[in-house]
């Protein structure tokens, strides 16, 4: 399967096939026995260009964070195989998967709940290099540790405050700062800006592209917004219920989504302009089905305005349907249909 | 905004927290009118006072140990002057609200039935059955699949999108005249967000009530609200029309804010201009203009001289609280609009600055 529309030629710097997480449900305290499984990640296949920022949207529950902590191997994977730079990292231990976390680093949600509030902000950035036994000198870390607060917009003077001093994007810079202390190969960022009151949210994107063309960092963008994503991104995956139901490059992504899915997500998402307001959108109805017990075949067809007897008998693989994008749907929207859901983006 | 007499008029509102560290100034002095079937969207970041305003309205936070002060106008009733049990007989009758987060809003031991049978019984005199029989009305107005069955689920049991459905079944109890909803969507993904706005905007129409949204997020603000008033530091800084507020914002707050939100049908190459710094402390706020710190167009002057919401020129149902010139704020705008950095700006409309 052809999973990298848009991706160099030249191997990727991450490759996922098939990956798939199950988390059991048990019942019984003393003799647990499995009666089912939460499908958080199911059957994820993508790929990581060297250079390149990856967006994953979808919505709570599609196992988008599930997906971010495997790549990370913060989970171990129930099936499939990931290969990191060449090798394959899926179930490496020990000494070989501290080695990968040096190349992997990852930039988290709450930047209250991330650091550790007893540490001065120059131990927290410092951190990586203890754990990882670089820059034994103090006067060589603690300079290292001022550049990085420099590179973020941080005043290196402030090495000896504590994490409370700081306001919240401060701290989101904080966090940026410590994941770039090693010079990681991959930068995962799940949720960065969600906590951040809107005006701080956008010193911290700024921060954020700035960075990815100043150092040329290769980026895995996890958010629920898909504004931001669209801002952030040169490919987009959208998820649905475990699953990837589209994945391509942002524009023909965003002007001509084809899984219904992802029209439904682009016709939802507001806009700060009243006069588009009353315009024609259609909604989606009703909620997102439980991962316990997914719909059989497509999973969106029991939501899906375009479903027929095929999606619930035969599952979509992702394909090309021309249009940039590869999708899995047997009956994506067409442009007629696009326009008519709202999607305002589209062109 | 019509002339009729408004449904709520909040005139030089103050709400203050006496603290160990001082007295936070939460609602600084504000002013806005609500009319019957109409939507006003109070926006703001967090701190900014939206809330405590609308908290205030409904009374819960006179228990707080809050100095109120201003007047409440709740169709011609002054609701601060209110005695707690007769204030008790408008809330969730004539006034209601929702929260943003509905799972902590609803008992999560109790049906969700029993909890509205319980609403609807405490502000009128009607047996089991027929509480029973209005509730389940109610979650099918609201959307609800199966009510007659859902009514005996516990909250637990519901989705996010149908516990917020259940929220807004629980404040529309008794018809109120008023619905304030502070950050409904907020803990919600797009597409349940898109249906409650939507649900929001239908019961609207059909019942013909007021409604105050309060929400940090300018996309629903557009979506849903008629009129806009942006809150900084305790005070409304600006507010007019949703129309206005949009296309020709005068504040440089508001101007920040439209501008650090990337758009899904804008220019993607554009680079985000993001407001400077942070919101201020509420105890130790700045002086003059309190915006003035993070302002880009501040003039020297500005941090003496406190700006008075005034009406624009030209536009008496728009008024903003800023020192700048009208025309040299219009230009400002324009300049913005064409995709142009505060300095640049600055520099086109011949202002001596401070953003560098």
């Amino acid at each position: 399967m052809n999973v990298g529309v848009g991706v160099e030629s030249g191997e990727p710097l991450l490759r996922a096939r098939g990956l798939v997480k199950h988390f059991p449900i048990t019942r019984g305290i003393i003799f647990q026995r499995k009666i089912g499984a939460v499908r958080a990640v199911d059957g994820v296949s993508l790929e990581i260009a060297r250079g390149e920022t990856l967006g994953i949207v979808g919505e709570t529950g599609c196992g988008k964070s599930t997906t971010a902590r495997l790549l990370m191997r913060l989970l171990e994977a129930t099936a499939g195989e990931i290969r990191f730079d060449g090798q394959d990292i899926t179930h490496v231990k020990g000494g070989a998967l501290k080695a990968v976390r040096r190349e992997v680093q990852m930039i988290f949600q709450d930047p209250h709940s991330s650091l550790n509030p007893r540490k001065t902000v120059g131990s927290i950035i410092a951190e990586p290099f203890a754990i990882h036994g670089m820059l034994g000198g103090k006067g060589e870390r603690k300079r290292e540790v001022q550049r990085l607060m420099e590179t973020v917009g941080l005043n290196p003077e402030h090495y000896n405050r504590y994490p409370h001093e700081f306001s919240g994007g401060q701290r989101q810079r904080i966090g940026v700062a410590r994941a770039l202390a090693l010079s990681p190969k991959l930068l995962i960022a799940d949720e960065p800006v969600s906590a951040l009151d809107v005006s701080i949210q956008a010193q911290v994107l700024n921060l954020l592209r700035d960075l990815q063309r100043r150092l040329g960092l290769t980026v895995v963008f996890i958010a629920h917004d898909l504004s931001v994503v669209r801002h952030m991104c040169d490919r987009v995956a959208v998820m649905y219920l475990g699953k990837i139901v589209e994945i391509g490059p942002n524009e023909p992504l965003y002007e001509f989504p084809r899984h219904p899915y992802t029209g439904a997500l682009m016709a939802a998402v507001p806009v700060a302009d009243p006069s588009l307001h009353g315009s024609e959108r259609r909604l989606l109805s009703g909620d997102v089905p439980s991962p316990a017990n997914p719909p059989r075949a497509c999973r969106f067809h029991t939501r899906c305005p375009k479903a027929q007897q095929l999606c619930s008998t035969q599952e979509p693989q992702l394909e090309d349907k021309g249009s940039g994008t590869l999708v899995a749907c047997h009956y994506p929207l067409s442009r007629e249909e696009v326009a008519q859901i709202g999607v305002r983006s589209a062109r | 905004m019509s002339d009729a007499e408004p449904l709520l008029r909040v005139e030089d509102l103050r709400v203050e927290f006496p603290t160990e560290d001082g007295v936070v100034h939460a609602v600084d002095g504000i002013t806005y009118e609500v009319h019957a079937g109409r939507t006003l969207g109070i926006v703001g970041e967090s701190g900014s006072g939206k809330t405590v305003s609308s908290l205030t309205t409904l009374g819960l936070t006179r228990r707080q140990g809050a100095r109120i002060s201003g007047r409440i106008l709740f169709e011609g009733q002054d609701l601060v002057a209110l005695p707690e049990d007769r204030l008790r007989a408008v809330r969730g009758n004539d006034i209601a609200m929702i929260f943003q987060d509905p799972l902590s809003a609803l008992h999560p031991l109790y049906r969700v039935g029993a909890q509205l049978i319980e609403a609807v019984r405490a502000h009128s005199d009607v047996s089991k059955a027929k509480a029973r029989e209005r509730a389940i009305e109610l979650l099918g107005l609201v959307g609800i699949p199966d009510p007659a069955r859902r009514v005996d689920e516990h909250p637990h049991e519901f989705s996010g999108g149908m516990r917020q459905r259940a929220m807004i079944a629980m404040a529309l109890v008794n018809e109120p005249k008023l619905l304030i909803a502070d950050e409904p969507t907020t803990a919600l993904d797009v597409t349940v967000q898109a249906q409650i706005l939507a649900l929001l905007e239908r019961l609207q129409r059909e019942l013909g009530m007021a409604i105050v949204i309060i929400t940090h997020d300018l996309g629903v603000v557009a979506e849903v609200a008629d009129d806009i008033a942006v809150m900084y530091a305790g005070r409304i800084i600006e507010t007019a029309s949703a129309a206005r507020v949009f296309a020709d914002p005068e504040h440089p707050y508001t101007w920040g804010l439209l501008k650090s939100i990337p758009r899904l049908d804008g220019p993607r190459e554009e680079d985000l201009v993001p407001i400077p710094g942070a919101p201020p402390s509420l105890i130790r706020r700045p002086t003059g203009c309190h915006f003035h710190p993070r302002c880009p167009y501040a003039q020297p002057d500005h941090a003496r001289i406190d700006p008075a919401l005034e009406a624009v020129a030209d536009e008496p149902s728009h008024f903003v609280a800023c020192l700048l010139e009208s025309h040299t704020r219009r230009r400002l705008w324009s300049e913005l609009g064409a995709g142009r950095t505060p300095a640049q700006a600055l520099e086109a409309v011949g202002l001596p600055g401070t953003a560098a």
